[in-house]
């Protein structure tokens, strides 16, 4: 039962990343992002993280991509075709990289073939909300802190770089 | 289930991101790419830490949505500055650094 619901989600996930890739859309590039993402989140859930799973479809499938969408509508752009470009150098140079790149992974992942255990039998009790809030506000206390830290930055940092007009004058006095 | 095919999964996204961020000129949808490869590594490591049952591995996924998260924003913000100066998007033809 398990395997067959881990390759409903990982063809769901490998489906949606090439229709990500492939689409002329850059709109329904970002559907079949949020796609891959929640496919992703339910492969969390079959690893019995919950809580991460539940973070995944929240922040990513919410937040992140409604950002991304929103950014595509307002940027309106109009001459998607003319940036695909027909059967070049580029592809064939990218294909033989990317099969480089998976043939390096797969050669890592092969030499421990067989030595992975399952998933632990604590797994149930170590995904929940509460086992991890446990440790995220004891242990891991101050890279929480600096962790709100960077988000405010974030934030104050794409308003400044979003912003309408940047005059020079207004930027050295404000120093 | 074995975990080899949680990895291999893992892997192939992250492939398939590479080459997205090869091919497409589009600047945002490059980003998309980058964040479909955040997204596998984070199954890596959710995939390791149910392996060893160890909270920590989930901990660190937790801090790298984190950081995703800004990154997204001030990423976003950068193209939308990129797109305000040079009323395009497509990499190529933001040549101003290129040597």
């Amino acid at each position: 039962m398990e395997t067959y619901i881990f390759i409903l989600f990982a063809t769901l996930a490998v489906a949606s990343a090439v229709g990500m890739v492939a689409s002329r859309d850059t709109v329904n590039s970002a559907l079949f992002l949020v796609l891959n993402l929640i496919s992703v989140a339910g492969i969390f859930l079959l690893l019995k993280a919950q809580f991460l799973a539940v973070v995944q479809v929240l922040v990513y499938g919410g937040a992140i991509m409604v950002l991304f969408l929103f950014v595509i509508m307002l940027l309106n752009l109009s001459d998607e075709e003319n940036m695909l470009s027909r059967f070049s150098l580029r592809y064939t140079v990218a294909f033989f990289l990317g099969v480089i790149v998976l043939a390096q992974l797969l050669y890592a992942i092969a030499s421990v073939t067989g030595t992975l255990p399952q998933v632990h039998p604590d797994m149930e009790q170590i995904g929940t909300v509460e086992s991890i809030g446990d440790a995220l506000f004891t242990v891991y206390m101050l890279p929480v802190l600096v962790t709100a830290i960077l988000l405010t930055a974030a934030v104050v940092g794409a308003l400044l770089l979003a912003q309408r007009k940047i005059s020079s004058e207004k930027g050295k006095g404000s120093e | 289930m074995e975990m080899d095919w949680y990895l291999g999964l893992s892997a192939v996204l992250f492939t398939i991101g590479v080459i997205g961020v090869l091919t497409r000129k589009n600047a945002i949808v490059i980003f998309m790419c980058a964040e479909l490869m955040l997204n596998s590594v984070n199954l890596t490591l959710v995939s390791f830490s149910a392996q060893l049952g160890d909270v920590h591995g989930q901990i660190l996924v937790f801090f790298a949505l984190c950081v995703a998260a800004a990154e997204a924003a001030v990423g976003l913000a950068i193209i939308i500055a990129i797109y305000r100066n040079n009323l395009t998007v497509d990499v190529t033809r933001i040549n101003l650094l290129r040597w």
